[in-house]
């Protein structure tokens, strides 16, 4: 289909593909993980830090570009944005609900071992 | 005229025909903010993040005036009446 404008260049996905894949555990935040600068943003790393994985933060607010590209790469509205294995795994209701259920700490164990 | 808790509740009602629905505003005024809880049968066989893809993309074009938008539940008909049963239960003991 044609678009008019699309943030995601060839070179902002071959760049984003290296950055989820770069660590097992990616979260795509408003702020940092010592400065959340929302409180979804928080929770995720709360839950992160719970299970104790190492984790890696990015800042979408001090990148727009990314932060637009990042919406059509995983063709998810709203941060933050968990990636695990290189995969989008989802954003905070989803986090905080697979959390309950145990899912997420099934999904993290198998990320960190293979 | 921004997003109202109205249309989202339209939208999303002529999308996903759904059994229960509750928007709730918690915008508290500085921007389009709300909290979703729907139950439809299109949630049938899909994985959250699936059922959460389809509530986004129900309201692609209210999103784009969205600030936060939290799907707390997202459920099939059966997983509503499980629920809400495990919920009574936990209430009577």
């Amino acid at each position: 289909s044609l678009r008019c404008f699309s943030a995601l260049t060839p070179g902002l996905k071959t760049t984003i593909d290296k950055v989820v894949t770069a660590d097992k555990v990616v979260l795509f935040m408003k702020g940092t993980k010592d400065f959340p600068q929302c409180g979804f943003s928080n929770t995720v790393v709360s839950i992160l830090r719970s299970l104790n994985v190492p984790f890696e933060t990015h800042n979408i607010l001090e990148n727009e570009l990314l932060r637009q590209a990042l919406k059509e790469y995983s063709n998810w509205p709203t941060f933050p944005q968990l990636y695990i294995d290189g995969e989008f795994f989802g954003g905070c209701d989803i986090t905080v609900e697979s959390y309950k259920s145990g899912e997420l700490q099934e999904v993290l164990e198998k990320a960190m071992c293979s | 005229m921004g997003v109202t808790k109205e249309v989202v509740e339209a939208t999303l009602k002529s999308k996903m025909n759904p059994t229960y629905l509750e928007v709730v505003d918690t915008s508290g005024g500085c921007g389009a903010s709300f909290v979703v809880e729907i139950v439809s049968e299109q949630f049938e066989g899909k994985r959250l993040l699936e059922r959460h893809r389809m509530v986004n993309t129900a309201l692609a074009e209210e999103m784009k005036e969205i600030h936060a938008l939290s799907i707390k539940k997202a459920l099939t008909p059966a997983q509503w009446d499980q629920q809400k049963e495990s919920n009574a239960t936990v209430s009577a003991t």
